[in-house]
């Protein structure tokens, strides 16, 4: 049993904590607006001159990011179908209303779960790559060679990355809602015996196309989200060792965490909008 | 006659890290066209000096001029221009890992000139042959020992064919043959371009071959103790400390 003085001393601890969760949150936020600002800057002179982005480092990131993941993409996302199967049959078998199984996998593979999922797989992927990546350069005075060449690091390191997953991370979510959706079809067919036609028929009913694109811009934020705080904690890791590894790591918490802020977001005015 | 403008110049430079001042109230002058090498011991700042002249880092206080213009209050599009009026060697090296050996000389060439590609390809074989590297143009840093990557990082800092280097330590890790080599291939850019080199070295041989002038750091006063011809330093300091660094001597065991 513990006294009250303890108490008030282990509460005074807790709402520092909180106190300062929250100003770290607060200080990521600035810091990524601030490189947000510098990557606009960069995008826009792409913009203007496209024949001075690094085709081959971009091309390079795609490959990395993109076709490397896909076999973990369909794996994971062929098992959230089926889960979302298995949960929602239960439930729909109860009221008799197993054909609805369609339309509730597909439209939630689609509005949520699918970018949801490859944006969780391209964080731990490319995300802490990203970072281990530029945080190694900054030991190996890599970074200041580059400036001291008069190359600016944040179009010669991040602008590839971000183009490959700004066009990677919407065709992967495509890729895992197809087969999201056919995960949900196993368990129809098998769990509640629905013929296939009518699986397909209600899941291509169900999806509109503004919900399908709703579902990609989603996953262009999440890319855009993932590679600016891969980039920035690689930019700010400790000098050594270590500090790569902890720029890794940070890089999955945080990017995590603003996913599913963003996520929330986008999904509260999407219901404001009606989708 | 009126004296020509000092490559670079140094006023008043106080430098270091977050709250550590590393070396305070420097000032010197470098007049182009010559060798200068810094030293000092292990630590007393040699490299920290090196990126606040390159612009990396900024001062406490003071100016760095470089061919008249300050890099300290330059705007960052003006300091890019006039970073890539030189050359830097890191002393790791810092060649890009997921870049070629070929690659890593052309990049500032395909960045800056508009040269064409077999061009481009032609002028990095040429600076990669004059550090002895021809033949490795496929190759990625990570392929090469510590001394071929120093190499290629010369070879790159020389791409441009600009008339201020700086080195930071270029002989470490080389052996005695390839580091007199170095020293022949300085001397020879130096008649060939005109150039002014800053040198961070250890080596006292290279030191007394090559070096117009030297600035020896020193530690404890955060500042320059001498400065001057190797050579006279070596005879003629009246500081014993640095008399002994360029003897080689340690004054810890003949005290
Ligand atoms: N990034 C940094 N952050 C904080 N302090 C640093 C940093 N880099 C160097 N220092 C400190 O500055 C001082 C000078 O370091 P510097 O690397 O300039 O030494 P040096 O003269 O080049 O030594 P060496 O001959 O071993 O290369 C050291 O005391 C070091 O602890
Ligand atoms: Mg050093």
């Amino acid at each position: 049993m513990s006294m009250p003085f303890d108490i008030d001393q282990r509460m005074e601890g807790r709402i520092e904590d909180v106190g300062s969760f929250v100003q770290n949150i607060v200080n990521d936020l600035i810091r990524m607006v601030i490189f947000t600002g510098e990557l606009t800057l960069v995008v826009w002179d792409a913009v203007r001159h496209p024949r001075r982005i690094r085709r081959r480092e971009t091309l390079y990131y795609m490959d990395m990011c993109g076709t490397d993941a896909v076999p973990i993409v369909v794996m994971i996302c062929i098992l959230m179908g089926i889960i979302l199967g298995f949960q929602s049959a239960m439930q729909l078998q109860k009221y008799g209303g197993d054909v609805f199984i369609a339309d509730f996998v597909s439209l939630v593979i689609v509005k949520e779960m699918g970018p949801l999922m490859v944006a969780m797989i391209c964080t731990g992927r490319a995300g802490s790559a990203f970072a281990a990546e530029i945080g190694t350069m900054k030991v190996g005075e890599e970074l200041d060679a580059l400036r001291t060449m008069g190359l600016n690091p944040v179009r010669f390191l991040v602008l590839p990355k971000l183009l490959a997953m700004l066009l990677v991370m919407p065709l992967l979510t495509v890729f895992g809602d197809i087969v999201g959706i056919f995960g949900g079809m196993i368990i129809a067919v098998l769990k509640l015996g629905l013929p296939v036609v009518v699986y397909y028929n209600r899941a291509t009913a169900a999806i509109t196309p503004l919900a399908f694109l709703l579902g990609l811009l989603k996953s262009f934020v999440f890319a855009f989200i993932i590679t600016v705080i891969g980039c920035r904690r690689g930019f700010s890791a400790g000098n050594d060792a270590q500090g790569v590894g902890r720029a890794a790591t940070s890089t999955v918490v945080s990017a995590i965490f603003w996913i599913v802020i963003a996520d929330f977001v986008l999904t509260f005015f999407y219901s404001m909008i009606g989708e | 006659m009126e004296k020509a403008l000092p490559i670079v110049e140094v006023c008043n430079l106080t430098i270091g890290y977050g709250e550590n001042i590393v070396l305070k109230d420097l000032s010197f002058a470098i007049d182009r066209g010559g060798i200068c090498t810094i030293l000092g011991g292990s630590g007393c700042g040699k490299s920290t000096l090196l990126k606040h002249l390159i612009g990396l880092y900024r001062p406490f206080s003071g100016d760095i001029m470089i061919q008249g213009r300050s890099i300290v209050t330059a705007t960052p599009k003006e300091k890019d221009l006039m970073m890539r009026g030189f050359g830097v060697t890191y002393q790791s090296g810092a060649l890009f890992g997921s870049l070629t050996l070929l690659e890593n000389v052309m990049l500032p060439l395909e960045e800056f000139t508009a040269m064409t590609r077999p061009q481009r390809i032609a002028a990095a074989r040429e600076k990669l042959a004059m550090v002895e590297l021809d033949g490795f143009d496929n190759y990625y840093p990570a392929e090469l020992s510590g001394g071929m990557r120093k190499r290629a990082g010369l070879a790159r800092a020389l791409a441009l064919e600009p008339e201020l280097l700086f080195f930071d330590e270029p002989s470490a890790g080389l052996d005695p043959l390839t580091s007199a080599d170095l020293d022949r291939l300085i001397l020879h850019l130096k008649d060939k371009l005109g150039a002014t080199f800053i040198i961070v070295t250890h080596e006292l041989d290279s030191i007394f071959a090559i070096a117009d002038r030297c600035l020896i750091l020193d530690k404890r006063t955060k500042g320059v103790v001498a400065d001057g011809d190797p050579r006279e330093l070596r005879e003629k300091s009246a500081n014993p400390w640095v008399k002994s660094f360029l003897n080689r001597n340690n004054l810890r065991y003949c005290n």
